[in-house]
């Protein structure tokens, strides 16, 4: 029982992240109807970012207390990952909207494959070990048997989650932007028609998503204390695979999904074999896609001609 | 058109204003891009903690090249006449030369191994026709294989290496276990790639592009995720390894009183392996060629270039998408497959590891097929010979080594170029740069403009 209740610990962590990306994957694909390919590496991309800023107020200014630290790291972080996918957006998916069916998404792969390889190129191959922080832990159960541990990082993680899903939940059900962003997924030449800057809201739908994935970035790097260039390949599939099973398009999905597939990996690993994890997790995506392709919170496809 | 530079165009200097304006806001953008990542690199120091190092150089570099490209890129749309489109028209009077490129380039293509042979010597030959010739056939055959797939059935499939991977480990397994030569593994690789195709396809296929795009990246991974952990079958990370080499119709390439030189009564050399492995991967790339060019005759190669161009119009003229998209799926494996097997004994030298399959690879066949126009044969095999031959060549230049460093490594730097041209490919030019392929037929007389000026099933 403690073993179980350990690995479910470890799993809504591990699918808060999940959930944290899933969000920039389904946000893009209920409003321009793309698989945003470059999403894990955007969140790569923001560990790396998160880990840089890190060190330099650490080592450069010189900022000791950890909560202030941690916090500018939160907020730089999350400013400069939008800034990327703003310019990503503009600069490889605008241009392309009216294109051909297959071009979005070529060049959505095109930027994954630039971004890896511009970490790579720039911070080097080799696996990056991020300063030790956070190291405590609370710990249940009875001290002779198996115990239940519960890390801070842990906390974090969890709390910062539902602190920062609830007030994206605000701004999408709430302000004038999320309404905005809700009419543009519903009809995007009604909304245009009725006086809502499409290009701003899809500009700002990226941003908001990149966001998310940021935090995702700062805890997926304070937790695994390690970040390398590859990171965004198999972590934004399984996201998009989140995505996907909670059915893409929908916001609640997104985090339901994550929280599912965190789950299903960390028990997959923990009772069965952790070889085989991540074949667990992509044949879900297919399973998924092939047999219920709306997800479990989505709304079945009508196909347009 | 007058020249640009005696232009006097009211609000010229207005304009070059906006545009100095506009290239301070890009630069500026470069800035914030470029800051963490590029101005502070992370490095190991001897405590394994990690510690910053400043390269504030790198940034100014980026930031002054962003102003300028921007800067060039909108005087030169600002001034530029609005040229109108072109019209393609097929040149009937091009065709005795095309004919005539085609020939010389087959010739010098067959005479090549004994071309450079003659310039180089044996040892100095062996690098040019396998790290060069070799290795370009393998991607030309393996860009033609995806070709068929993405270029013209409009499959996206982003896990082509993993048919790659079942023809090298297929070809491994059964050379070792059952003791089959090269000529009966060679086909049984292929054919098992192509069974995986159907097998992997048949329930994916009706899937929308992007959703297909992801699950068949998930298969690739799958695949290389299986043969790392299948101990037992694949031996993991160690990988295969001793696979028996290729035979020339059973006569080894080894220096003994059997082997393929004395039987020939030749001095013995190792370059005569490799230039066997030449013609053998020359043919079976012009095997698919042939095949692919026959196809795209047939019915079924019109209802793959029409499932391109519009999946709705083609279910509702009674057209069976599936059947159509498994064919183009399983004979695209089929060629992966079997440039697989060819891999191993060739270029693997008998040795295959779950590590030459990454998603990396897939990705660099999908470029070479992007860049090369999707659905042109020649353009694909063009994209091939600069990008794969661009590589190598980078790292023969001596005096790269001098400007980068002696670690200087290109291939860290062709993806990172690779995956831009992809963008800046869709951007400009969506149906490739070295070529472009139209269906091979369509109403001629009712169109009024190309068929890429406009969007997919409109016009």
């Amino acid at each position: 029982m403690e073993y179980f209740i350990q690995q479910v610990i470890n799993g809504v962590t591990l699918g808060s992240i999940y959930g944290l990306i899933a969000i920039g994957y389904t946000m893009v694909f209920g409003i321009i109807g793309m698989v945003n390919f470059a999403h894990g590496d955007v969140f790569m991309l923001s560990a790396f970012i998160a880990l840089i800023i890190l060190l330099a107020l650490t080592q450069i200014l010189g900022i000791t207390p950890l909560a202030l630290a941690l916090l500018i790291v939160l907020i730089l972080a999350m400013v400069l990952t939008s800034l990327w996918a703003w310019a990503i957006e503009r600069l490889a998916y605008r241009p392309l909207r009216g294109s051909f069916r297959l071009a979005p998404l070529i060049s959505a792969i095109g930027m994954s494959i630039f971004l890896s390889n511009l970490v790579q190129v720039t911070q080097g191959p080799r696996n990056k070990p991020v300063p030790e922080i956070l190291n405590g832990v609370f710990t249940f159960g009875d001290p002779a048997g198996y115990t239940v541990t519960l890390s801070y990082k842990q906390i974090l993680i969890v709390a910062v989650t539902a602190l920062l899903l609830a007030a994206f939940w605000y701004v999408v059900q709430m302000t004038s932007i999320g309404r905005a962003q809700r009419a543009c997924e519903q009809d995007r030449k009604m909304a245009a028609l009725l006086g809502v800057d499409v290009d701003r809201t899809i500009s700002l739908t990226f941003v908001m998503g990149a966001a998310l994935a940021a935090v995702a970035g700062l805890l997926f790097m304070i937790y695994y204390g390690v970040v390398h260039f590859n990171d965004g390949f198999v972590p934004g599939v399984k996201a998009f695979t989140a995505a996907v099973l909670g059915g893409i398009g929908s916001l609640p999905g997104a985090v339901l999904g994550g929280l599912l597939i965190g789950l299903i990996e960390v028990l997959w690993a923990g009772y069965f074999s952790n070889d085989y994890k991540d074949v667990a997790t992509f044949s879900i995506l297919v399973i998924v896609l092939v047999f219920l392709p709306s997800g479990l919170l989505g709304r079945p496809e009508v196909e347009k001609v | 058109m007058p020249k640009q530079s005696t232009d006097v165009r009211p609000g010229r200097a207005g304009a070059i204003a906006a545009a100095v304006k506009d290239a301070s806001g890009t630069a500026l953008l470069a800035l914030g891009l470029s800051f963490p990542i590029l101005a502070l690199r992370t490095d190991q120091n001897m405590a394994n903690q990690l510690v910053l190092d400043q390269r504030w150089g790198y940034v100014a570099v980026a930031v002054a090249l962003a102003f300028l490209a921007r800067l060039l890129y909108l005087l030169r749309l600002g001034f530029a006449a609005p040229t109108a489109p072109r019209i393609a028209t097929p040149d009937a009077d091009r065709a005795p030369l095309v004919r005539a490129v085609t020939i010389a380039g087959v010739v010098l293509l067959l005479a090549f191994p004994f071309l450079v042979l003659a310039a180089a010597g044996p040892t100095g030959a062996i690098k040019w026709i396998d790290n060069f010739a070799i290795q370009i056939l393998i991607y030309v055959m393996l860009g033609w294989g995806l070709n068929i797939v993405v270029g013209l059935a409009g499959l996206l499939d982003l896990g082509y290496v993993a048919f790659y991977a079942i023809g090298a480990y297929a070809f491994a397994l059964l050379a070792q276990h059952y003791d089959l030569g090269f000529w009966v593994c060679l086909p049984l690789a292929g054919i098992l790639a192509a069974f995986w195709g159907v097998l992997l396809g048949f329930p994916v296929l009706r899937l929308r592009g992007d959703y297909l795009a992801i699950v068949t990246l998930a298969f690739g991974e799958i695949i290389r995720l299986v043969a790392i952990n299948w101990v037992d079958l694949t031996r993991g990370y160690a990988g295969i390894s001793g696979v028996p080499r290729a035979t020339f119709f059973g006569l080894p390439f080894e220096d003994s009183e059997d082997g393929f030189a004395a039987f020939f009564g030749l001095e013995f050399l190792t370059i005569h392996r490799t230039i066997f492995f030449f013609y053998v991967i020359l043919g079976l790339a012009a095997m698919t060629n042939w095949v692919t060019l026959r196809l795209r005759r047939l019915p079924v190669g019109r209802a793959w270039e029409a499932l391109r161009e519009d999946e709705t119009a083609c279910r509702s003229l009674g057209i069976n998408t599936t059947n159509t998209k498994l064919t183009a799926f399983s004979l695209g494996a089929m060629f992966g497959g079997l440039a697989g097997a060819f891999y191993v004994t060739s270029r693997g030298q008998g040795f295959v590891t779950p590590e030459s399959f990454t998603f990396m690879e897939s990705a660099l066949i999908l470029a070479i097929v992007v860049l090369g126009g999707l659905g042109s044969q020649v353009g694909v095999a063009i994209a091939a010979i600069v990008l794969i031959g661009g590589t190598e060549l980078l790292r023969e230049l001596e005096w790269m080594k001098q400007i980068f460093g002696r670690d200087f490594e290109p291939t860290h730097y062709r993806m990172l170029i690779f995956g831009l041209a992809m963008v800046l490919v869709m951007i400009w030019k969506p149906r490739g740069v070295i070529s472009t392929r139209m269906p091979s037929i369509f109403l001629r007389q009712r169109r009024a403009v190309r068929a890429d000026l406009v969007g997919e099933g409109h016009g």
